[in-house]
Formats: C-alpha cells, sequence, structure tokens
C-alpha cells in the first residue's frame, strides 16, 4: 500500500534556494562586492572600517557566536554538542579571516599602543588552534570580569578553542585552558601570560586592569568581547560603542533568556539588531530583493559607524 | 497529572484512497508547563504499547484497545494504560549541579513473558522498569490477617487453603534496575542489543555497553574524549544496535558522519569499521555548514540493511555496503535554507529532530517546524507535509497536506514562511511496527494517526 497516496498534489522536493543573503554566507561568492576587492588592495587602515557587507556580516556572526559561547561557559553543563558546533563555527570565521588578511588588518590597524609582536604571534597561535601545543596550562574559570580584563588576543584565542576544559572533576565545563605562550612569545608581555595557578591569574588580571586603565578607557564593558575591540582599535570604546554594549554587559541575563528563545529584549542588543536588520525574517520582503537589501546595508554602514566611532 | 485523555475521532473522507487519519488527543493540557512537554514516544516490538517521556520525568504508557466489532470505527484506540514517575531531578553535590529528570529516551525490552519491561534514561541514569498486570489477590493466609496483620499462633487453630480471588485490574511499574554512575556527559541515546542481555548508553563523547542483569558495571567501547578538551571539535549525536546482528552498532556525530564498529574486532571499539560520510556541496557551503551537517539521529532499518540519518535540512538513506554518499537524500524543510543565520541566533539550528522507518521500511518520517511532521515514500519518491494541530485537523478527520510557500505568491492554501511558528515543532514520532499508526509529539501533545480501515 501506498501511505503517501494523496489526491491533492503533492508538493515537490524543493530545489535549492540560494537566496541573496546564502550568497553573502558563501566563501566563494564574497568577492560580488565591491567594496570588498578596493578595500583589500588599498591596505589603508581606513578599511578596517568595514564597508563590505560580507565582513560586516562575518563580523556580526562571529561576536554573536562568541556571546552564545560565554553564555556557554556560564553554565555549568553546558549543551557540550551546542558549544563544540558554535566554536567550530568561531574557529572557521577566523581562519578565514585569517586567511583573506582581514584579520591583518585589523592588527595593524590596532597595533598602534599595543606591541604588534604580540599580535601577531596570536594570529600565529589562531592559525594552527588545532595542534597540540606545549602542556596547556590552566587558566581560571573565564569569569566575566576575567575575559574582560584579558587582552583581546587572549580571549580570542580562549574563545576560539573549544574551551571546555577537562578537569579534575571530569565535567566542570566552565573552565577553559590556555596553551602555554613561552615558546613563541617574546614581548615582554608574555611573562605574564606563562605562569597558569590561580594566583597568578589573578595578579594577571590586576595587571590587565592596570593596564587598560592606563589606556584610554578603563571600563571593561564594551571589551567583554575580544573581537569588539580588535575591530575598534586600541583607542578604546568610544562612548557610542561603550553605550551600546553597556546594554549587553546590564542585561546579561536578559541575554540569557534571549538566547533560549525568547526575544523580547531584543531591541538591547547591539549585534543582534546588527543581524535582525540583515535577517530575511525579520525583514521578509528583502529575500531575493537587492534594492532592500541595499538599504539593509546601508543602515547596516550607519550602525557600523557608530560602532567604529567615525 | 494527566489530563485524562479525551478520545475523540471522527471519519475520514472514504475518497480519499485508504488513507484515514484518526487523531486521538491523548495528552492535552489547557495548562501545559514546561514539566509536560514530551521529550520521547517509542513503540513496543508488537505495536500494542506506546510510551511517552516528558521533561518532568515521567513516563505514561499507553494500550491499544482490542477491537470491538460493533464499533469498528473505535479500533485500535490507544488508551492510558500506567503513569510513574521515572526520574526525579537530583544534584550532584559534588560537582554542585543539578541533574534533570527529563527522559530522554525510551526503549522497550522484547517481550518474553506476562511483563513489559522498558529503559528510561535521564541526562545521567538508565532505569529499568517493569510494568505488570495483577487482576488477581491472594486471599485466606494463614498466618496473616488480609490486612497484613499477623494472626495470634495461639489463635490458629485449624489451617486453610489461601485462594486467589479476582479484583480489579491493577497495572504496576516497578523499577528493577538502576544503571547509574557511568556518564559524565549527557546521555543521548540507549539501544537494546539483538542479544536481549545487553544494552548501550551514549552520551556525547563515550558509549558504554551494560549487561541488563549487572548495574555495578559498565563496559566502554567507544571514547571520543580528547586528552585535551580544548581539541575537542567532534561529538557523538546518536548510536544504535544493528536489529539482528549482535556485535555491530553505528554512532552519529556532529560533523555528518556515521560509524559502524564491530565489536569483535576490539574491546574498544575507536576504530570504526566503516565510514559513512558525503562530501560536503562547494555550493551550499557557508559558515553554517558544519552545524546543519550535524547528525541529529540515526536508525537502522528494521531488515538491518539500510541506515536513516536526520540533520538540520535533509533525510538520508545509507545502504550498509556504501559508504561514500547516501541513497537517497530528501529534502524536509529546504526553504530554511535561505533563514539559517536567524535560526542561528535563536538556537533553533540545534533543534534535535529525530526520524522513524515505517513497518516495512518504505516510508520515512520526520519532524519539521509548526508543528509540520514530513512523510516520505521511498518507491514513489513522494512526499507530504502533514500538521498535527487542534486547530487545523478535526480528531477523526483526514489530515490535509500542507505546504510551504517559498517566496512568489502565495496561494490560498499555502503557509507564508514567515508565518511559521518556529516554537512549534515535531521533534519526536514513533511509527508501529507493523501497521500504518503513527505517534507525533507535538509539544505536550500526544497524537496518533492511522491509517482508515475498508
Amino acid at each position: 500500500m501506498t501511505l503517501i497516496n494523496q489526491r491533492n498534489k503533492l508538493i515537490p522536493v524543493l530545489g535549492c534556494h540560494s537566496c541573496f543573503r546564502v550568497d553573502m554566507f558563501s566563501k566563494g561568492t564574497k568577492r560580488k562586492f565591491p567594496s570588498d576587492d578596493d578595500e583589500m588592495s588599498d591596505e589603508s587602515l581606513a578599511s578596517a572600517k568595514v564597508s563590505s557587507s560580507y565582513s560586516l556580516q562575518r563580523q556580526s556572526l562571529l561576536d554573536m557566536s562568541l556571546i552564545k559561547l560565554q553564555l556557554c561557559h556560564m553554565l555549568v553543563e553546558p549543551n557540550l554538542c551546542r558549544s563544540v558546533l558554535i566554536a567550530n563555527t568561531v574557529r572557521q570565521i577566523q581562519e578565514e579571516m585569517t586567511h583573506d588578511g582581514s584579520w591583518v588588518v585589523t592588527e595593524a590597524f590596532c597595533s598602534g599602543t599595543q606591541g604588534p609582536s604580540e599580535r601577531l604571534v596570536a594570529t600565529e597561535v589562531l592559525c594552527r588552534s588545532r595542534e597540540q601545543e606545549a602542556e596547556p596550562k590552566l587558566f581560571s574559570v573565564i569569569s566575566y570580569e576575567g575575559i574582560s580584563r584579558e587582552e583581546e588576543v587572549v580571549a580570542d584565542e580562549t574563545l576560539c578553542s573549544v574551551s571546555v576544559h577537562d578537569s579534575a572533576s571530569d565535567v566542570c565545563l566552565s573552565e577553559t585552558s590556555r596553551r602555554c605562550w613561552d615558546e613563541t612569545e617574546d614581548s615582554p608581555e608574555s611573562s605574564r601570560l606563562g605562569p597558569g595557578d590561580d594566583e597568578d591569574d589573578e595578579d594577571e588580571d590586576e595587571d590587565d586592569e592596570q593596564e587598560s586603565s592606563s589606556r584610554e578607557d578603563p571600563k571593561a564593558m564594551g571589551q567583554v568581547f575580544g573581537t569588539f575591540e580588535i575591530k575598534n582599535g586600541a583607542s578604546g570604546p568610544d562612548s557610542a560603542l561603550e553605550e551600546l554594549f553597556s546594554d549587553v554587559d546590564a542585561s546579561y541575563y536578559d541575554l540569557d533568556t534571549m538566547l533560549t528563545g525568547i526575544q523580547s529584549t531584543a531591541p538591547k542588543m547591539g549585534p543582534y539588531d546588527l543581524l535582525d536588520s540583515l535577517s530575511p525574517s525579520h525583514t521578509p520582503t528583502s529575500i531575493n530583493s537587492p534594492s532592500n537589501c541595499r538599504s539593509d546595508l546601508n543602515e547596516l554602514d550607519h550602525i557600523m559607524e557608530i560602532i567604529v566611532g567615525s | 497529572m494527566l489530563s485524562v485523555p479525551s478520545h475523540t475521532a471522527l471519519y475520514m473522507d472514504e475518497e480519499i484512497d485508504t488513507r484515514t487519519i484518526n487523531s486521538s488527543f491523548l495528552r492535552d493540557h489547557s495548562y501545559a508547563t514546561e514539566a509536560d512537554i514530551i521529550s520521547t514516544v517509542e513503540f513496543n516490538s508488537t505495536g500494542e504499547l506506546l510510551a511517552t517521556g516528558d521533561k518532568g520525568g515521567r513516563v505514561v504508557v499507553f494500550q491499544r484497545e482490542q477491537e470491538s466489532k460493533n464499533q469498528p470505527h473505535r479500533r485500535g484506540e490507544y488508551n492510558v494504560y500506567s503513569t510513574f514517575q521515572s526520574h526525579e531531578p537530583e544534584f550532584d553535590y559534588l560537582k554542585s549541579l543539578e541533574i534533570e529528570e527529563k527522559i530522554n529516551k525510551i526503549r522497550w525490552l522484547p517481550q518474553q513473558n506476562a511483563a513489559y519491561f522498558l529503559l528510561s534514561t535521564n541526562d545521567k541514569t538508565v532505569k529499568l522498569w517493569k510494568i505488570s498486570e495483577r487482576d488477581k489477590r491472594p486471599e485466606g493466609y494463614n498466618l496473616k490477617y488480609e490486612d497484613g496483620r499477623v494472626r495470634d499462633p495461639t489463635t490458629i487453630t485449624a489451617l486453610r487453603v489461601p485462594v486467589l480471588r479476582p479484583m480489579d485490574l491493577m497495572v504496576e511499574a516497578t523499577s528493577r534496575r538502576v544503571f547509574s554512575n557511568a556518564h559524565t556527559y549527557h546521555i543521548n541515546s540507549i539501544s537494546v542489543n539483538s542479544d536481549n542481555e545487553t544494552y548501550m548508553s551514549t552520551d556525547d563523547l563515550r558509549i558504554n555497553l551494560w549487561n541488563l542483569e549487572i548495574t555495578n558495571r559498565s563496559f566502554n567501547i567507544v571514547d571520543l574524549k580528547p586528552a585535551n578538551m580544548e581539541e575537542l571539535t567532534e561529538v557523538i549525536t546518536a548510536a544504535e544496535f544493528h536489529p539482528n546482528q549482535c556485535n555491530t552498532f553505528i554512532y552519529s556525530s556532529s560533523k555528518g558522519s556515521i560509524r559502524l564498529c564491530d565489536m569483535r574486532a576490539a574491546a574498544l571499539c575507536d576504530n570504526h569499521c566503516k565510514f559513512f560520510e558525503e562530501p560536503e556541496d562547494p555550493v551550499n557551503r557557508s559558515f553554517f555548514s558544519e552545524i546543519i551537517s550535524s547528525i541529529s539521529d540515526v536508525k537502522f532499518s528494521h531488515s538491518g540493511r539500510y541506515l536513516m540519518t536526520r540533520d538540520y535540512l535533509t533525510v538520508k538513506v545509507w545502504d550498509l555496503n556504501m559508504e561514500n554518499k547516501p541513497l537517497e537524500t530528501y529534502q524536509v524543510h529546504d526553504y530554511l535554507r535561505s533563514k539559517l543565520c536567524s535560526l542561528y541566533e535563536n538556537d533553533c539550528i540545534f533543534d534535535k529532530f529525530e526520524c522513524v522507518w515505517n513497518g516495512t521500511d518504505s516510508v520515512l518520517m520526520t519532524g519539521s517546524y509548526n508543528n509540520f511532521f514530513r512523510m516520505f515514500d521511498r518507491n514513489t519518491k513522494r512526499d507530504v507535509t502533514l500538521e498535527a494541530s487542534r486547530e487545523n485537523s478535526k480528531p477523526r478527520a483526514i489530515l490535509k497536506p500542507r505546504k510551504v510557500c517559498v517566496g512568489g505568491k502565495r496561494r490560498k492554501d499555502e503557509i507564508s514562511m514567515d508565518s511559521l511558528d518556529f516554537g512549534k515543532k515535531i521533534l519526536h514520532t514513533a511509527w508501529h511496527p507493523s501497521e500504518n499508526i503513527i505517534a507525533v509529539a507535538a509539544t505536550n501533545n500526544l497524537y496518533i494517526f492511522q491509517d482508515k480501515v475498508n
């Protein structure tokens, strides 16, 4: 007996609908966007102010992933499958960014106040993040403070790796481990990254705090997610940025519920707004409609200008 | 806790083929709580019983009614047979974490006597339950009264023979074995072996093999845990024994591959003997490629010849003899491909949809969003989208096929893609082992649909 034998016409198996949005996320097609090429060839610092929609989206995706990962770490026992998939996504994005040079560009941009060598080394580490290196040392639990006061490079490193350290309890996934940087590190700052026990980590946090306070803006809120800072340069988050992301901090629990599906607090979220404005689900008519997408992109540019502070 | 199931069913339109859908709202709550959300559905090997587990740790077993001649349309409705609390919320004081009571999986053991046995599991602990009937009780003991009090021996002057007297049917669920302390991560699958003596339990990184009689010892047969958890890039998502080769099992991974292992080869099956994986299509490559290729469920066909896997957008059928690509690929909801970013944002992309075979391995069924579920006929290559909802399908009415409008103009009977409710998802379904009866869990409702009797 044929089970599926309706009189009504059946839905044909749907083909692939690669819409505009997908294209933007497809690796092979990103060069479609003319601005991308221009910026890449012109290696000016201005290129850090991303006007390419592809890299902008990629950055939003990265930011979103980092927030998700961050929330995973706060759970005692997160959904391992989910965290691994998100971590792999982050890794993939960062690999691609390193590959196509946008990582380097932002580094050049950021290198004004901080040791460039350190950043280059960090990139190198990101590239071979999957290799087994020197013995990993325990890194303090990624507490909120811990992350916010870390060097952005370190934060990236910890976040881009699957930060689920198998501690003695064998189950506590909130911890993360960090590689020993000593081998490759020759900047003066490397010493503080070496030791791994808790006391040193505390010291390290203090150091970082001092260091960041010596910089323009000691307020850590804007730096919660390391990549934001990389993107925005070493001048520290400006007031617009701070305003945007201070909400992230304050509404931490909102964020949590939001990520678990309740989106009522969406307006608070900087990066999410960014994606919302891009997302076909929120702007249904924009699917397959380049003109609408263009306006979306303009909007994005605008948001990005606020973030970058230009 | 469970409201009394309301059984109402409507006849199906005779003109539409042989397919009558007889739907019953078996578990319906006007005030559904999180605990009422159904988390697993499973028929036993004869199809006479259907078990559901929920987030509140309860197991509800339904039994199929005997057919009666004067009410042929009431053929085979399922009624509540037994309800019991399988798992309770626990707290691990050493690790300072709560262990949810949510039932992740239920598996029936083949029936060997009048009683029924099932395994149920939450994140950490597997339990073996016995469900048995009692309709007689012994009366007339010499040494005690009927209420259990012991008789004073000096008052016993004569001996009598105890007799069994009929009483109201009572269904008892008793916990027979508790298999605990073997899983560090969350158990996602359990599977009873065809030898009827062993079963395996699978968490994110390890698979353990148990004897059904022995609770204090299990054997680790797969261990994916890297020495350094930082290097972890892949987890186990599901595992199952072969239906008739007791040495063979499969497990699927978050990278979209399936490994087949032979326990005769080695005690630790870290080295697979078959590896099923489809190369990625570069056309559809995106940052979400890996996430959507993560396998949420894997099932052997009843024959043992094929495998079915479910990933986020498709169902695939694999021939055990062909590892490099699936035999068949069916699109479940390909229109979502353009929405992956939003689905990632709201975490729907991590939903774990399950999939099932029909009794003859010719039709596949799996769930989708908006209370939709999909069926694929492997022979005719036709597919249908149906909806499990109270509003849109009256009991004992034929289910109308649904269509989702993708771009362009929406026709009258189509549902716009933007009006799909991603909160209503059908993750768990079950198919009767020999008949065309299906059970579909939609949040806190269980729907049972069946073919029409001619």
